[in-house]
Protein backbone atom coordinates (compact mmCIF):
# COMPACT_ATOMS: atom_id res chain seq x y z
CA UNK A 1 0.00 0.00 0.00
CA UNK A 2 1.53 3.63 -0.97
CA UNK A 3 2.57 5.62 2.00
CA UNK A 4 0.35 8.44 1.19
CA UNK A 5 -2.61 6.01 1.43
CA UNK A 6 -1.67 4.81 4.62
CA UNK A 7 -0.83 8.38 6.35
CA UNK A 8 -4.45 9.28 5.01
CA UNK A 9 -6.22 6.26 6.65
CA UNK A 10 -4.23 7.51 10.21
CA UNK A 11 -5.08 10.62 9.79
CA UNK A 12 -8.76 9.49 9.66
CA UNK A 13 -8.57 7.56 12.41
CA UNK A 14 -6.87 10.24 14.34
CA UNK A 15 -10.23 12.94 13.89
CA UNK A 16 -12.35 9.96 14.13
CA UNK A 17 -10.84 9.50 18.05
CA UNK A 18 -11.33 13.10 18.82
CA UNK A 19 -14.67 13.27 17.13
CA UNK A 20 -16.27 10.07 18.17
CA UNK A 21 -14.00 8.27 20.67
CA UNK A 22 -16.77 9.33 23.84
CA UNK A 23 -19.50 8.25 21.88
CA UNK A 24 -17.95 4.74 21.40
CA UNK A 25 -17.14 4.49 24.80
CA UNK A 26 -20.42 5.41 26.23
CA UNK A 27 -22.17 2.49 23.73
CA UNK A 28 -19.67 0.11 25.09
CA UNK A 29 -19.75 0.65 28.85
CA UNK A 30 -23.52 -0.12 27.65
CA UNK A 31 -22.76 -3.39 26.08
CA UNK A 32 -19.73 -4.10 28.54
CA UNK A 33 -21.46 -3.15 31.77
CA UNK A 34 -18.08 -2.19 32.90
CA UNK A 35 -16.25 1.15 32.69
CA UNK A 36 -12.58 -0.41 32.64
CA UNK A 37 -13.57 -2.88 30.50
CA UNK A 38 -14.74 -0.08 28.02
CA UNK A 39 -12.10 1.80 27.99
CA UNK A 40 -9.73 -1.06 27.32
CA UNK A 41 -12.16 -2.36 24.74
CA UNK A 42 -11.71 1.49 23.22
CA UNK A 43 -8.13 1.54 22.76
CA UNK A 44 -8.26 -2.26 21.28
CA UNK A 45 -10.58 -1.16 18.72
CA UNK A 46 -8.64 1.96 17.63
CA UNK A 47 -5.82 -0.29 17.33
CA UNK A 48 -7.40 -2.96 15.50
CA UNK A 49 -8.54 -0.14 13.57
CA UNK A 50 -4.89 0.80 12.84
CA UNK A 51 -4.08 -2.31 12.04
CA UNK A 52 -6.88 -3.57 9.39
CA UNK A 53 -7.97 -0.33 7.76
CA UNK A 54 -4.94 0.70 5.78
CA UNK A 55 -5.45 -2.84 4.10
CA UNK A 56 -9.49 -3.13 4.18
CA UNK A 57 -10.11 0.81 3.63
CA UNK A 58 -12.84 2.36 6.02
CA UNK A 59 -15.76 1.15 6.65
CA UNK A 60 -18.87 2.51 5.25
CA UNK A 61 -20.11 3.06 9.40
CA UNK A 62 -16.52 3.54 11.31
CA UNK A 63 -18.32 3.95 14.63
CA UNK A 64 -20.57 1.09 14.61
CA UNK A 65 -17.38 -1.43 13.43
CA UNK A 66 -15.24 0.49 15.96
CA UNK A 67 -17.86 -0.27 18.78
CA UNK A 68 -18.47 -4.05 17.47
CA UNK A 69 -14.55 -4.46 17.44
CA UNK A 70 -14.33 -3.11 20.64
CA UNK A 71 -16.95 -5.85 22.19
CA UNK A 72 -15.81 -8.62 20.46
CA UNK A 73 -11.96 -8.35 22.10
CA UNK A 74 -13.66 -7.58 25.02
CA UNK A 75 -15.75 -10.58 25.51
CA UNK A 76 -12.87 -12.82 23.94
CA UNK A 77 -10.70 -11.45 26.86
CA UNK A 78 -13.37 -12.53 29.19
CA UNK A 79 -13.55 -15.97 27.86
CA UNK A 80 -9.69 -16.54 28.32
CA UNK A 81 -10.07 -15.36 31.47
CA UNK A 82 -11.68 -18.19 33.57
CA UNK A 83 -12.73 -16.30 36.51
CA UNK A 84 -15.60 -14.78 34.41
CA UNK A 85 -16.69 -18.32 32.36
CA UNK A 86 -20.35 -17.94 32.65
CA UNK A 87 -22.12 -20.63 30.49
CA UNK A 88 -24.98 -17.80 29.99
CA UNK A 89 -22.38 -15.38 28.85
CA UNK A 90 -21.29 -16.52 25.65
CA UNK A 91 -22.77 -14.20 23.50
CA UNK A 92 -23.16 -15.10 19.87
CA UNK A 93 -23.99 -12.35 17.28
CA UNK A 94 -25.99 -14.76 14.93
CA UNK A 95 -28.00 -15.32 17.80
CA UNK A 96 -31.10 -13.46 17.23
CA UNK A 97 -31.68 -10.61 19.65
CA UNK A 98 -34.55 -9.07 18.38
CA UNK A 99 -36.80 -11.54 19.68
CA UNK A 100 -35.57 -10.90 23.09
CA UNK A 101 -37.75 -10.00 25.96
CA UNK A 102 -39.13 -6.44 26.04
CA UNK A 103 -36.54 -3.37 26.36
CA UNK A 104 -37.39 -1.20 29.19
CA UNK A 105 -39.27 1.82 29.13
CA UNK A 106 -36.56 4.25 29.09
CA UNK A 107 -34.89 2.33 25.84
CA UNK A 108 -37.52 4.47 24.24
CA UNK A 109 -36.88 7.69 25.31
CA UNK A 110 -33.37 8.18 24.12
CA UNK A 111 -30.93 7.49 21.24
CA UNK A 112 -27.72 8.57 22.72
CA UNK A 113 -25.56 6.62 25.09
CA UNK A 114 -23.66 9.94 26.13
CA UNK A 115 -27.29 10.93 27.98
CA UNK A 116 -27.25 7.54 29.63
CA UNK A 117 -23.48 8.40 30.53
CA UNK A 118 -24.50 11.72 31.79
CA UNK A 119 -27.22 10.92 34.27
CA UNK A 120 -25.37 7.88 35.50
CA UNK A 121 -22.15 10.25 36.44
CA UNK A 122 -24.17 12.76 37.66
CA UNK A 123 -25.70 10.01 40.25
CA UNK A 124 -26.92 11.79 43.57
CA UNK A 125 -24.92 8.96 44.92
CA UNK A 126 -21.90 9.62 43.90
CA UNK A 127 -19.84 12.61 45.79
CA UNK A 128 -20.57 15.95 44.36
CA UNK A 129 -16.97 17.00 42.79
CA UNK A 130 -16.61 13.65 41.78
CA UNK A 131 -20.30 13.41 39.86
CA UNK A 132 -18.06 16.45 38.00
CA UNK A 133 -14.59 14.58 37.66
CA UNK A 134 -16.62 11.58 36.47
CA UNK A 135 -18.37 13.40 34.03
CA UNK A 136 -15.32 15.64 32.63
CA UNK A 137 -13.29 12.27 32.18
CA UNK A 138 -16.06 10.34 30.91
CA UNK A 139 -18.29 12.04 29.00
CA UNK A 140 -15.82 14.66 27.57
CA UNK A 141 -12.55 12.85 27.58
CA UNK A 142 -10.95 15.31 29.59
CA UNK A 143 -7.29 14.13 31.12
CA UNK A 144 -7.20 14.07 34.85
CA UNK A 145 -4.65 16.48 34.27
CA UNK A 146 -6.98 18.95 32.72
CA UNK A 147 -9.71 18.31 35.50
CA UNK A 148 -7.11 18.73 38.50
CA UNK A 149 -5.81 21.70 36.87
CA UNK A 150 -9.82 23.16 36.59
CA UNK A 151 -10.57 22.75 39.70
CA UNK A 152 -7.23 23.73 41.53
CA UNK A 153 -7.30 20.13 42.96
CA UNK A 154 -3.62 17.49 42.65
CA UNK A 155 -4.17 14.95 40.16
CA UNK A 156 -3.22 12.32 41.93
CA UNK A 157 -6.35 13.46 44.39
CA UNK A 158 -8.70 13.54 41.42
CA UNK A 159 -7.49 10.64 40.09
CA UNK A 160 -8.36 8.65 43.21
CA UNK A 161 -11.66 10.64 43.24
CA UNK A 162 -12.36 9.23 39.99
CA UNK A 163 -11.37 5.58 41.18
CA UNK A 164 -13.57 6.21 44.12
CA UNK A 165 -16.40 7.12 42.25
CA UNK A 166 -16.43 4.04 39.58
CA UNK A 167 -15.67 1.77 42.66
CA UNK A 168 -19.16 2.88 44.08
CA UNK A 169 -21.21 2.55 40.87
CA UNK A 170 -19.59 -1.05 40.74
CA UNK A 171 -19.96 -2.06 44.03
CA UNK A 172 -23.20 -0.47 44.82
CA UNK A 173 -24.65 -1.58 41.40
CA UNK A 174 -25.66 1.99 40.09
CA UNK A 175 -27.54 1.10 36.93
CA UNK A 176 -26.43 2.83 33.48
CA UNK A 177 -29.66 4.46 32.68
CA UNK A 178 -31.36 7.48 32.82
CA UNK A 179 -33.72 7.92 35.57
CA UNK A 180 -37.47 6.83 35.95
CA UNK A 181 -39.68 9.77 34.45
CA UNK A 182 -40.32 11.09 38.11
CA UNK A 183 -36.99 11.26 39.17
CA UNK A 184 -35.54 12.92 36.08
CA UNK A 185 -36.51 15.95 37.43
CA UNK A 186 -34.64 16.49 40.27
CA UNK A 187 -31.74 13.98 38.97
CA UNK A 188 -31.79 16.95 35.90
CA UNK A 189 -30.30 19.37 37.99
CA UNK A 190 -27.14 17.69 38.77
CA UNK A 191 -26.78 17.26 34.99
CA UNK A 192 -26.78 21.16 34.35
CA UNK A 193 -24.31 21.66 36.68
CA UNK A 194 -21.97 19.86 35.36
CA UNK A 195 -22.81 20.68 32.21
CA UNK A 196 -22.20 24.37 32.55
CA UNK A 197 -18.70 23.65 34.34
CA UNK A 198 -18.08 21.77 30.90
CA UNK A 199 -19.06 24.72 28.91
CA UNK A 200 -16.86 26.58 30.98
CA UNK A 201 -14.02 24.35 30.92
CA UNK A 202 -13.89 24.94 27.16
CA UNK A 203 -14.48 28.67 27.42
CA UNK A 204 -11.54 29.31 29.01
CA UNK A 205 -9.28 27.08 29.86
CA UNK A 206 -8.16 27.65 33.82
CA UNK A 207 -3.98 27.65 32.59
CA UNK A 208 -2.24 27.21 29.98
CA UNK A 209 -1.58 29.52 26.63
CA UNK A 210 -5.11 29.26 24.87
CA UNK A 211 -7.78 31.36 26.15
CA UNK A 212 -10.83 29.37 24.95
CA UNK A 213 -11.61 25.26 24.13
CA UNK A 214 -13.99 25.07 21.49
CA UNK A 215 -14.67 21.63 21.41
CA UNK A 216 -15.48 20.92 24.69
CA UNK A 217 -17.79 24.47 24.74
CA UNK A 218 -19.45 22.73 21.51
CA UNK A 219 -19.92 19.28 23.58
CA UNK A 220 -21.50 20.90 26.54
CA UNK A 221 -24.27 23.00 23.58
CA UNK A 222 -24.86 19.38 21.82
CA UNK A 223 -25.50 17.87 25.55
CA UNK A 224 -27.39 20.41 26.29
CA UNK A 225 -29.62 20.45 23.20
CA UNK A 226 -30.08 16.44 24.00
CA UNK A 227 -31.10 17.19 27.44
CA UNK A 228 -33.71 19.61 26.56
CA UNK A 229 -34.97 17.31 24.17
CA UNK A 230 -35.95 14.90 26.84
CA UNK A 231 -36.41 17.41 29.21
CA UNK A 232 -37.96 20.89 28.30
CA UNK A 233 -38.16 22.53 31.49
CA UNK A 234 -37.17 26.25 31.32
CA UNK A 235 -33.82 26.20 33.73
CA UNK A 236 -32.81 23.35 30.54
CA UNK A 237 -33.60 26.04 28.14
CA UNK A 238 -31.67 28.81 30.28
CA UNK A 239 -28.50 27.19 30.39
CA UNK A 240 -28.70 26.54 26.76
CA UNK A 241 -29.43 29.44 25.92
CA UNK A 242 -26.56 30.88 28.29
CA UNK A 243 -23.68 28.88 26.88
CA UNK A 244 -24.89 29.92 22.94
CA UNK A 245 -24.90 33.52 24.16
CA UNK A 246 -21.54 33.29 25.53
CA UNK A 247 -20.45 31.00 22.67
CA UNK A 248 -21.89 33.51 20.23
CA UNK A 249 -18.60 35.77 21.12
CA UNK A 250 -16.20 33.42 20.46
CA UNK A 251 -15.03 34.89 17.26
CA UNK A 252 -14.38 38.17 19.20
CA UNK A 253 -13.27 37.47 22.30
CA UNK A 254 -10.11 36.77 21.66
CA UNK A 255 -7.51 38.28 18.90
CA UNK A 256 -5.05 36.18 16.62
CA UNK A 257 -2.76 35.98 19.23
CA UNK A 258 -4.87 34.34 21.54
CA UNK A 259 -5.06 37.57 23.70
CA UNK A 260 -8.47 38.73 25.25
CA UNK A 261 -10.36 40.97 24.30
CA UNK A 262 -13.18 42.57 26.86
CA UNK A 263 -16.46 42.63 25.99
CA UNK A 264 -16.86 46.36 25.32
CA UNK A 265 -13.75 46.08 22.72
CA UNK A 266 -15.23 43.17 21.11
CA UNK A 267 -15.75 43.87 17.57
CA UNK A 268 -19.36 43.14 17.23
CA UNK A 269 -19.71 41.90 13.72
CA UNK A 270 -18.23 39.00 14.08
CA UNK A 271 -20.61 37.69 16.44
CA UNK A 272 -22.67 34.72 15.66
CA UNK A 273 -26.21 35.99 15.27
CA UNK A 274 -27.61 32.32 14.81
CA UNK A 275 -26.61 31.50 18.03
CA UNK A 276 -27.99 34.69 19.56
CA UNK A 277 -30.99 34.56 17.71
CA UNK A 278 -31.48 31.06 19.00
CA UNK A 279 -30.33 32.04 22.43
CA UNK A 280 -32.77 35.09 22.41
CA UNK A 281 -35.48 32.98 21.39
CA UNK A 282 -34.77 30.19 24.30
CA UNK A 283 -34.08 33.01 27.34
CA UNK A 284 -37.93 34.59 25.92
CA UNK A 285 -39.83 30.96 26.56
CA UNK A 286 -37.78 30.39 29.70
CA UNK A 287 -38.51 34.00 31.13
CA UNK A 288 -42.58 32.59 30.35
CA UNK A 289 -42.12 29.69 32.73
CA UNK A 290 -42.75 30.30 36.71
CA UNK A 291 -39.89 28.05 37.00
CA UNK A 292 -37.26 29.65 35.53
CA UNK A 293 -34.35 30.41 37.60
CA UNK A 294 -30.96 31.12 38.37
CA UNK A 295 -29.76 30.06 34.43
CA UNK A 296 -32.61 31.93 32.94
CA UNK A 297 -32.05 34.91 34.27
CA UNK A 298 -27.83 34.50 33.80
CA UNK A 299 -29.16 34.02 29.84
CA UNK A 300 -31.30 37.15 30.37
CA UNK A 301 -28.60 39.16 30.98
CA UNK A 302 -26.09 37.81 28.58
CA UNK A 303 -29.07 38.73 25.86
CA UNK A 304 -29.31 42.40 27.10
CA UNK A 305 -25.77 42.18 25.64
CA UNK A 306 -25.98 40.67 22.34
CA UNK A 307 -28.35 43.04 21.30
CA UNK A 308 -26.74 46.59 22.01
CA UNK A 309 -25.38 47.18 19.04
CA UNK A 310 -22.56 49.13 20.33
CA UNK A 311 -21.21 49.01 23.96
CA UNK A 312 -22.78 52.48 24.47
CA UNK A 313 -25.96 51.26 23.65
CA UNK A 314 -26.20 48.34 26.33
CA UNK A 315 -29.21 49.11 28.59
CA UNK A 316 -27.35 48.61 32.05
CA UNK A 317 -30.43 49.42 34.03
CA UNK A 318 -31.89 46.55 32.85
CA UNK A 319 -28.99 44.32 33.57
CA UNK A 320 -28.67 45.49 37.18
CA UNK A 321 -32.44 44.83 37.35
CA UNK A 322 -31.66 41.59 36.11
CA UNK A 323 -29.01 41.01 39.14
CA UNK A 324 -31.52 41.90 41.70
CA UNK A 325 -33.73 39.23 40.46
CA UNK A 326 -30.78 36.90 39.82
CA UNK A 327 -29.36 37.89 43.79
CA UNK A 328 -32.84 36.38 45.10
CA UNK A 329 -32.03 32.80 43.48
CA UNK A 330 -28.14 32.58 43.98
CA UNK A 331 -27.30 35.09 46.99
CA UNK A 332 -23.57 34.86 46.19
CA UNK A 333 -20.46 37.17 46.68
CA UNK A 334 -19.82 36.71 43.28
CA UNK A 335 -23.33 37.83 41.69
CA UNK A 336 -22.63 40.94 44.19
CA UNK A 337 -19.43 41.75 42.56
CA UNK A 338 -21.00 41.62 39.14
CA UNK A 339 -23.52 43.63 40.28
CA UNK A 340 -21.33 46.19 41.69
CA UNK A 341 -19.70 46.42 37.95
CA UNK A 342 -22.82 46.94 36.25
CA UNK A 343 -24.03 49.52 38.38
CA UNK A 344 -20.67 51.39 38.19
CA UNK A 345 -21.68 51.08 34.42
CA UNK A 346 -25.09 52.66 35.23
CA UNK A 347 -24.09 55.08 37.82
CA UNK A 348 -20.54 55.92 37.33
CA UNK A 349 -17.23 54.05 38.58
CA UNK A 350 -17.21 55.93 42.43
CA UNK A 351 -20.51 54.36 42.88
CA UNK A 352 -19.40 51.09 41.85
CA UNK A 353 -16.31 51.31 43.88
CA UNK A 354 -18.80 51.98 47.17
CA UNK A 355 -20.27 48.87 46.45
CA UNK A 356 -17.39 47.07 45.63
CA UNK A 357 -15.55 48.09 48.68
CA UNK A 358 -18.61 46.71 50.97
CA UNK A 359 -17.99 43.60 49.64
CA UNK A 360 -14.31 43.45 49.85
CA UNK A 361 -14.42 44.26 53.17
CA UNK A 362 -16.62 41.18 54.21
CA UNK A 363 -13.25 39.26 53.13
CA UNK A 364 -15.51 36.83 50.88
CA UNK A 365 -13.82 37.85 47.71
CA UNK A 366 -10.51 38.69 48.56
CA UNK A 367 -9.33 35.46 47.08
CA UNK A 368 -11.02 36.09 43.75
CA UNK A 369 -9.16 37.82 40.90
CA UNK A 370 -11.75 39.61 39.21
CA UNK A 371 -13.00 41.60 42.37
CA UNK A 372 -9.49 43.06 41.96
CA UNK A 373 -9.34 43.40 38.49
CA UNK A 374 -12.69 45.18 38.34
CA UNK A 375 -11.32 47.47 41.31
CA UNK A 376 -8.54 48.27 39.60
CA UNK A 377 -10.29 48.90 36.87
CA UNK A 378 -12.68 51.54 38.83
CA UNK A 379 -9.58 53.35 40.35
CA UNK A 380 -8.17 53.53 37.28
CA UNK A 381 -10.80 55.56 35.36
CA UNK A 382 -11.15 57.65 38.95
CA UNK A 383 -7.33 58.41 37.90
CA UNK A 384 -6.64 56.58 41.28
CA UNK A 385 -3.25 55.13 39.97
CA UNK A 386 -1.57 53.69 43.14
CA UNK A 387 -4.68 52.57 44.67
CA UNK A 388 -4.99 50.76 40.74
CA UNK A 389 -1.63 49.74 40.74
CA UNK A 390 -2.01 48.15 43.91
CA UNK A 391 -5.11 46.42 42.35
CA UNK A 392 -3.87 45.08 39.58
CA UNK A 393 -0.91 43.78 41.29
CA UNK A 394 -3.53 41.86 43.55
CA UNK A 395 -5.37 39.95 40.69
CA UNK A 396 -1.94 39.41 39.14
CA UNK A 397 -1.26 37.38 41.83
CA UNK A 398 -4.08 35.73 41.78
CA UNK A 399 -4.18 34.78 38.39
CA UNK A 400 -2.47 31.84 36.75
CA UNK A 401 -0.53 31.97 33.59
CA UNK A 402 -1.91 32.85 30.41
CA UNK A 403 -4.32 35.26 28.22
CA UNK A 404 -5.83 36.59 31.27
CA UNK A 405 -2.86 37.32 33.13
CA UNK A 406 -1.26 38.96 30.54
CA UNK A 407 -3.85 41.06 29.84
CA UNK A 408 -3.86 42.02 33.34
CA UNK A 409 0.00 43.03 33.10
CA UNK A 410 -0.70 44.88 30.07
CA UNK A 411 -3.08 47.58 32.11
CA UNK A 412 -0.69 47.45 35.54
CA UNK A 413 1.58 48.75 32.82
CA UNK A 414 -0.34 51.38 30.95
CA UNK A 415 -1.38 52.94 34.06
CA UNK A 416 0.64 56.31 34.55
CA UNK A 417 3.84 56.55 36.35
CA UNK A 418 3.02 59.28 38.60
CA UNK B 1 -18.68 -7.05 7.27
CA UNK B 2 -21.30 -4.94 8.32
CA UNK B 3 -21.71 -4.92 11.81
CA UNK B 4 -25.22 -5.30 13.20
CA UNK B 5 -27.27 -2.11 14.43
CA UNK B 6 -26.53 -1.25 18.02
CA UNK B 7 -29.46 -1.60 19.53
CA UNK B 8 -29.55 -5.47 18.30
CA UNK B 9 -26.66 -5.52 20.23
CA UNK B 10 -28.06 -4.56 23.19
CA UNK B 11 -27.66 -7.01 26.05
CA UNK B 12 -28.96 -5.98 29.48
CA UNK B 13 -26.34 -7.34 31.88
CA UNK B 14 -28.76 -6.99 34.83
CA UNK B 15 -31.27 -9.07 33.54
CA UNK B 16 -28.36 -12.09 33.07
CA UNK B 17 -27.39 -11.20 36.90
CA UNK B 18 -29.40 -12.25 39.97
CA UNK B 19 -30.51 -8.86 42.15
CA UNK B 20 -28.42 -7.71 44.21
CA UNK B 21 -28.90 -7.83 48.33
CA UNK B 22 -29.42 -4.66 49.89
CA UNK B 23 -29.88 -3.42 53.82
CA UNK B 24 -31.51 -0.82 54.55
CA UNK B 25 -30.73 0.50 57.83
CA UNK B 26 -33.46 2.84 59.19
CA UNK B 27 -32.07 5.34 61.51
CA UNK B 28 -34.40 7.78 63.72
CA UNK B 29 -33.51 10.23 66.93
CA UNK B 30 -35.07 9.69 69.72
CA UNK B 31 -37.99 12.43 69.82
CA UNK B 32 -39.11 10.70 66.07
CA UNK B 33 -38.74 7.26 67.59
CA UNK B 34 -43.01 6.63 67.52
CA UNK B 35 -43.43 8.89 64.61
CA UNK B 36 -44.16 5.67 62.67
CA UNK B 37 -46.87 3.31 64.02
CA UNK B 38 -46.16 -0.37 63.63
CA UNK B 39 -49.08 -1.13 61.77
CA UNK B 40 -47.77 1.74 59.59
CA UNK B 41 -44.51 -0.34 59.07
CA UNK B 42 -46.31 -3.53 58.77
CA UNK B 43 -48.33 -2.88 55.86
CA UNK B 44 -45.26 -1.50 53.82
CA UNK B 45 -43.20 -4.60 54.78
CA UNK B 46 -46.24 -6.81 53.88
CA UNK B 47 -46.31 -4.61 50.62
CA UNK B 48 -42.63 -5.68 50.24
CA UNK B 49 -43.01 -9.16 50.71
CA UNK B 50 -46.17 -9.77 48.45
CA UNK B 51 -43.36 -8.19 45.90
CA UNK B 52 -40.99 -10.65 46.40
CA UNK B 53 -38.35 -8.35 47.21
CA UNK B 54 -38.29 -8.54 51.21
CA UNK B 55 -35.42 -10.78 52.25
CA UNK B 56 -35.61 -10.30 55.69
CA UNK B 57 -36.81 -7.10 58.24
CA UNK B 58 -37.22 -6.32 62.19
CA UNK B 59 -37.79 -3.35 64.13
CA UNK B 60 -35.18 -3.28 66.73
CA UNK B 61 -35.94 -2.03 70.49
CA UNK B 62 -34.86 0.71 71.48
CA UNK B 63 -31.04 2.10 71.91
CA UNK B 64 -30.69 1.61 75.79
CA UNK B 65 -31.47 -2.26 75.26
CA UNK B 66 -28.03 -2.12 73.43
CA UNK B 67 -25.27 -3.72 74.79
CA UNK B 68 -21.71 -3.90 72.82
CA UNK B 69 -19.42 -6.42 72.93
CA UNK B 70 -15.87 -6.11 72.08
CA UNK B 71 -12.90 -8.56 72.23
CA UNK B 72 -9.15 -7.28 72.75
CA UNK B 73 -6.36 -9.68 72.95
CA UNK B 74 -8.38 -12.28 74.33
CA UNK B 75 -10.39 -10.39 76.98
CA UNK B 76 -14.15 -10.14 76.08
CA UNK B 77 -15.07 -6.12 77.10
CA UNK B 78 -19.11 -6.08 77.90
CA UNK B 79 -20.58 -2.30 77.83
CA UNK B 80 -24.13 -0.63 78.03
CA UNK B 81 -25.77 1.13 74.96
CA UNK B 82 -24.86 1.13 71.52
CA UNK B 83 -21.03 0.93 69.72
CA UNK B 84 -21.57 4.79 69.15
CA UNK B 85 -23.82 7.85 70.70
CA UNK B 86 -25.07 8.97 67.73
CA UNK B 87 -27.93 11.50 67.12
CA UNK B 88 -30.03 9.06 65.08
CA UNK B 89 -29.62 5.50 66.75
CA UNK B 90 -30.28 2.64 64.68
CA UNK B 91 -34.46 1.60 64.71
CA UNK B 92 -34.97 -1.69 62.48
CA UNK B 93 -33.63 -3.08 58.97
CA UNK B 94 -34.73 -4.25 56.03
CA UNK B 95 -32.67 -6.82 53.88
CA UNK B 96 -34.26 -6.54 50.41
CA UNK B 97 -33.76 -7.95 46.90
CA UNK B 98 -33.30 -4.99 44.04
CA UNK B 99 -32.26 -5.07 40.37
CA UNK B 100 -29.99 -1.98 41.20
CA UNK B 101 -29.31 1.02 43.33
CA UNK B 102 -32.25 2.85 41.94
CA UNK B 103 -34.72 0.01 42.82
CA UNK B 104 -33.16 -0.31 46.43
CA UNK B 105 -33.20 3.64 46.82
CA UNK B 106 -36.93 3.65 45.23
CA UNK B 107 -37.99 1.13 48.06
CA UNK B 108 -36.27 2.50 50.33
CA UNK B 109 -37.52 6.00 50.24
CA UNK B 110 -40.73 4.25 50.62
CA UNK B 111 -40.28 3.11 53.78
CA UNK B 112 -42.51 4.85 56.40
CA UNK B 113 -39.71 5.90 59.02
CA UNK B 114 -37.61 7.40 55.61
CA UNK B 115 -40.08 10.50 56.25
CA UNK B 116 -38.62 11.40 59.60
CA UNK B 117 -35.24 10.07 59.81
CA UNK B 118 -32.32 8.58 57.61
CA UNK B 119 -32.08 5.02 55.69
CA UNK B 120 -28.85 4.09 55.00
CA UNK B 121 -28.89 1.89 51.65
CA UNK B 122 -25.47 -0.84 51.73
CA UNK B 123 -24.97 -3.22 49.07
CA UNK B 124 -23.86 -6.36 50.61
CA UNK B 125 -21.66 -9.31 49.07
CA UNK B 126 -20.56 -13.00 49.49
CA UNK B 127 -17.92 -13.35 51.44
CA UNK B 128 -14.55 -14.25 49.44
CA UNK B 129 -13.42 -17.54 50.56
CA UNK B 130 -10.23 -20.07 50.27
CA UNK B 131 -11.77 -23.42 51.45
CA UNK B 132 -8.67 -24.46 52.72
CA UNK B 133 -8.38 -21.57 54.83
CA UNK B 134 -11.60 -22.26 55.66
CA UNK B 135 -11.43 -25.20 57.18
CA UNK B 136 -7.79 -23.98 58.98
CA UNK B 137 -10.43 -21.08 60.73
CA UNK B 138 -12.63 -24.08 61.74
CA UNK B 139 -10.23 -26.37 63.08
CA UNK B 140 -8.35 -23.70 65.12
CA UNK B 141 -11.88 -22.39 66.87
CA UNK B 142 -12.73 -26.05 67.95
Amino acid sequence: MPAPDIARVRAEIDALYRKDSRRVLATLIRLLGDFERAEEALSDAFRAAMEKWPAEGIPQNPTAWLVSAGRFKSIDKQRRDSRFEHLEDRPDVSESLTDQTTAPDDQELLEDDRLRLVFTCCHPALASDAQVSLTLREVCGLTTEEIAAAFLTPAPTLAQRIVRAKNKIRDANIPYEVPAKEDLPARLDSVLRVIYLVFNEGYLASSGETATRADLSGEAIRLGRLVLELLPEPEVRGLLALMLLHESRREARADEAGELILLDEQDRSRWNRAYIEEGEALVREALSSPRAGAYSIQAAIAAVHAEAPTPADTDWREIVGLYDLLLRFTPSPIVELNRAVAVAMRDGPEVGLAALDALLADGELDKYQLAHAARADFCRRLGRNAEARRAYARAIELTVQGPARRFLEKRLAALPVA
Amino acid sequence: MEPPPFDQLFERAADKETPVKYLCLVYLSAEKWNACSDSACAAYAGQLQDSGKLIDGKPLHPVHTATTVRVRNGQATITDGPFAETKEALAGFYLIDARDLNEAIQIAAKIPPAKYGSIEVRPTRELVVDPAEVERYAAAAS
